[in-house]
């Protein structure tokens, strides 16, 4: 275990090296860059924008700049947004909450709609209930979220008045828990569609999977009831393989979901990685890509260790 | 606070609405039975309510004196004050200086080298302490301190010898006289001197992320990437505030915005405003106002000068001349645009209505082209001396109602013999170094010329402002006229007005005779707001609808 561990975070560093020299590449080679904002300011003149660029360090040698930058993430700096001047990370944990709170409600609903559609689709395979589980899949994947979202907008907000039109919580009013959670129905379902959609189909063929192995056969053959076998021996393994998807999604859970939160006006990480972008917020950018590149090395091997620890066929070199 | 005597008819307004209250049914039936809202026209005795705004882009920057776009100015013009500032009408006003410096009043000098401004010595910092000279020195200083990452420099370069004579008298010598620079002023806010000395690095103080102003408005909180909180200030010295709390909110999707407005959890649309697909719509939406206002940014098509399709000014009165300019405005922008000839803003003193309008005739086009010895080749493109009459023309990706209007003129350029390629990138290349230092083609744009309703236009139209030929400032046109620079060498060295309305009527006669960027139309703006919102103004003379919120207060 301890060797596995060991192995396997020298390769996440290495990746994480090789992302982040990738990504501050991109980035910088990019046109436009951080002063392109100021392009079509009536006041600025050359000699600002290059004064400007100067102070920033933009004028050195990428590569320079790019040591500069790994040395002081290395002693904990991720350095501060050219736009707000604010510390990297304190604006990645501002804006964290707002993500967690959506991505987390949202996944925690289409894991719990999603594995219930997924086994009963399984274990009443072709009927009404499979065709209907089906199509909808079909149909929550195919329709983009921001089409969903503004639907949901239209009917519920200004047809019915039920629900605000998005926001966190009431604009300049004290937040209150019953405040959030008003604001989160309507986000947090329409995002969690499209993962109820995915998982209920993963679910659905992992439990048919688990179904036809012959350890159930042998089940049912010693008499067990349908329920107890389905509850003790084809839920547990059907859910094996849905540990790694899991541990795929935790960096979205933390990235954030850009559509919805555009439409809905969240304030998450998905908003701020495209505006900083849109702004060539160059540390602020690299800030959020290591931040979640970290989460996605980490999310893999979290849903390694589990299924390890789980599935007893496994062992960890 | 002349706003808070009350006429006769605004008492028996009142009452009769009090009455109407007392009968259960106001809100209902006073629209109906007056024909239009009742409202008391008075602001409340003490500040009462909060007034949300909407803003597409996000305010991040709350120190005003360090680089920022159009939205943070809605959060300056609250925090802080100036020492002048600009009234809708162009007029400058007092702000934190006792009264408006000028050449009659002696507070600048004949030659326009001595300036003198004698301030007010009743104001204090939202954290009690008094405003004196010496943060104006230590503001002025700031600037042009290379170690803080400042704003705009031009202007208050020039700025040396400052001297504070008492706690409200200070004064500088300029290195050259620069008329324009009482406008620049009205942009500069004043930033407390016992805060920021304190710090060792002004780029990363804390007063960044939490500013202390004199103005109208303290601040109060931020919610990073959702809303920013201002609180009244109860002892600004200046008129109000009468709303407690403003509440700028960050809605990034333009759309959304306006359904925000439309379903009433925002009560006005600042930046980017409301788009023209919507004014219709808006205009009936109930107990709410809608309106079209100028602005200072002309829409026009950009000719990079140095290519050599465009060294004919033939070439460029054909192109002008095939442009439908009213099909563009009424069928493309909803009828939302304003035709005009000239860059400066037909709201500015120094508008030029004598100019030639231009009138839309492709026959005409086409002979001017043929008379100018461009003649079409075997597909159909004309040339001359070897160069095609093709370019490309270059705007931001995304941006519909552009993209509309370049298509429009496809077809209509092709119509002549001209051929135009559409060729859009996203914002952040697009006004980078291939819109700074003229990589474009043609570039379809809007551009604010004048600072703070200053009508000196060198750093768009002087040879001196070339980037691309070593020049330092934003002429990306590359537009260079003897007669023009001269003209606003003289223009920026003269404090007449009407010695400077003489000027500036001739630069944008010559512009407009040489048409180095073919305009469009005047942008304007549609501002929403709640019909129940008092105060508001728009000020073409400054960057937001938020410049005023100091006077905003909700009819009760």
């Amino acid at each position: 275990m301890r060797g596995f561990l060991l192995s396997r975070l020298s390769q996440s560093l290495v990746l994480l090296v090789i992302v982040s020299i990738i990504g501050f590449g991109i980035l910088n080679l990019l046109p436009g860059g951080p002063m392109a904002q100021f392009g079509l300011d009536p006041g600025m003149t050359q000699n600002d924008l290059e004064r400007l660029k100067e102070q920033l360090g933009l004028n050195r040698h990428l590569s320079v700049q790019y040591f500069d930058w790994a040395w002081r993430l290395l002693r904990g700096d991720w350095g501060r947004s050219y736009r707000d001047g604010a510390p990297v990370l304190a604006l990645i944990s501002e804006h964290l909450f707002a993500t967690l709170l959506l991505m987390g409600t949202s996944t925690a609903i289409a894991i719990a709609i999603g594995t219930w559609i997924g086994i009963r689709g399984a274990t009443h395979r072709y009927s009404l209930f499979d065709y209907f589980a089906t199509i909808g899949a079909m149909v929550a994947l195919s329709i983009p979220t921001f089409w969903f979202g503004l639907v949901g907008i239209y009917i519920f907000s200004l047809k019915l008045g039920w629900l605000p039109v998005g926001n966190m919580y009431e604009i300049g009013a004290e937040p209150s828990v019953l405040n959030y959670l008003h604001h989160l129905i309507l986000p947090s379902l329409v995002l969690s569609l499209v993962h109820v959609a995915v998982w209920s189909r993963y679910m659905r063929s992992a439990t048919l999977d688990a179904i036809s192995q012959d350890f159930v056969k042998t089940a049912r053959a010693k008499g067990l009831s349908e329920r107890r076998i389905l509850m003790k021996h084809v839920v547990g393994n059907a859910l094996l393989p849905m540990i790694t998807l899991a541990g795929m999604q935790l960096p979205s859970i933390l990235t954030g979901a850009l559509v919805t939160e555009t439409v809905f006006t969240w304030p998450g990480m998905g908003r701020l990685f495209l505006d900083s972008l849109g702004y060539s917020d160059y540390p602020m950018v690299m800030g959020l890509l290591v931040f979640s590149a970290i989460f996605v090395v980490l999310g893999n091997l979290i849903a390694d260790i589990i299924v390890a620890i789980v599935d007893p066929r496994i062992r960890l070199a | 606070m002349t706003k808070r005597s009350m006429s006769p008819t605004d008492y028996s307004r009142r009452d009769t609405l009090r009455m109407m209250a007392i009968s259960g049914a106001a809100g209902l039936m006073a629209p109906n039975l007056l024909g239009r809202p009742a409202f008391a026209t008075t602001p409340p005795a003490s500040p009462t309510g909060r007034v949300v705004v909407g803003l597409s882009q996000e305010p991040t920057v709350f120190n005003p004196l360090m680089p920022h776009i159009e939205v943070d100015d809605a959060v300056h013009f609250s925090v802080f004050d100036a020492l002048v500032r600009m009234d809708p009408k162009g007029v400058f006003v007092p702000n934190l200086a006792a009264e408006v410096p000028n050449q009659k009043n002696g507070d600048i000098s004949q030659d326009g080298l001595q300036w003198r401004v004698r301030l007010r010595d009743d104001v204090r910092w939202h954290d009690g302490k008094p405003f004196t000279a010496e943060d104006v020195k230590f503001t002025l200083e700031l600037i042009t301190n290379p170690k803080f990452r400042a704003w705009r420099t031009a202007g208050h370069s020039l700025v040396h010898d400052i001297q504070v004579v008492s706690p409200t008298e200070i004064t500088w010598r300029m290195k050259e006289p620069f008329a324009p620079y009482l406008s620049f002023l009205a942009e500069t806010f004043i930033v407390p001197k016992h805060i920021l000395e304190k710090e060792a690095d002004p780029n990363t103080a804390t007063f960044n992320q939490a500013p202390i102003g004199t103005g109208a408005f303290k601040w109060g909180k931020r919610v990073a990437g959702d809303h920013i909180e201002l609180i009244a200030n109860p002892t600004y010295v200046g008129e109000g505030p009468f709303v407690e709390r403003l509440v700028f909110k960050y809605i990034p999707d333009m759309t959304v915005l306006y359904t925000q407005f439309k379903s009433g959890a925002v009560d006005l649309v600042d930046q980017a405003y409301i788009t023209a697909e919507h004014y219709e719509d808006g205009r009936k939406l109930p107990g709410k106002k809608v309106t079209l206002e100028h602005s200072p940014s002309i829409e026009s098509i950009y000719l990079n000068l140095g290519r050599p399709q465009f060294k004919d000014p033939a070439v460029r009165e054909a192109l002008y001349t095939a442009i439908d300019r009213k099909a563009i405005i009424d069928t493309i922008y909803y009828g939302v645009g304003a035709p005009t000839e000239t860059f400066m803003p037909q709201s500015s003193f120094y508008y030029n209505p004598n100019l030639p309008a231009q009138e839309f005739n492709l026959d005409r086009a086409r002979k001017m082209l043929d008379q100018a010895g461009w003649k079409p080749g075997s597909d159909g493109i004309r040339a001359k001396d070897g160069v095609r009459l093709s370019f490309a023309n270059s705007t931001t990706a995304g941006n519909n109602l552009r993209e509309q209007t370049q298509q429009f003129l496809q077809q209509t350029f092709a119509q002549i013999g001209v051929e135009m390629k559409i060729s859009n990138l996203p914002a952040a290349v697009m006004w980078g170094e291939f819109w700074l230092k003229s990589q474009f083609d043609t570039a379809m744009v809007g551009v604010t010329y004048l600072i703070a309703a200053d009508p000196d236009a060198t750093n768009r139209l002087a040879t001196s402002a070339i980037a691309a030929q070593g020049g330092r400032g934003s002429n990306t046109g590359q537009y260079s006229n003897p007669e023009v620079d001269s003209l606003l060498q003289q223009g920026a060295r003269a404090f007449d007005q009407e010695a400077r309305r003489k000027i500036y009527n001739r630069v944008q006669e010559v512009v407009r005779n040489d048409l180095p960027f073919l305009p469009l139309f005047e942008s304007l703006n549609v501002i929403g707001r709640k019909e129940k919102l008092t105060g508001f103004t728009v000020n073409t003379n400054t960057r937001t609808a938020s410049w005023n919120a100091a006077s905003w207060y909700w009819a009760s």
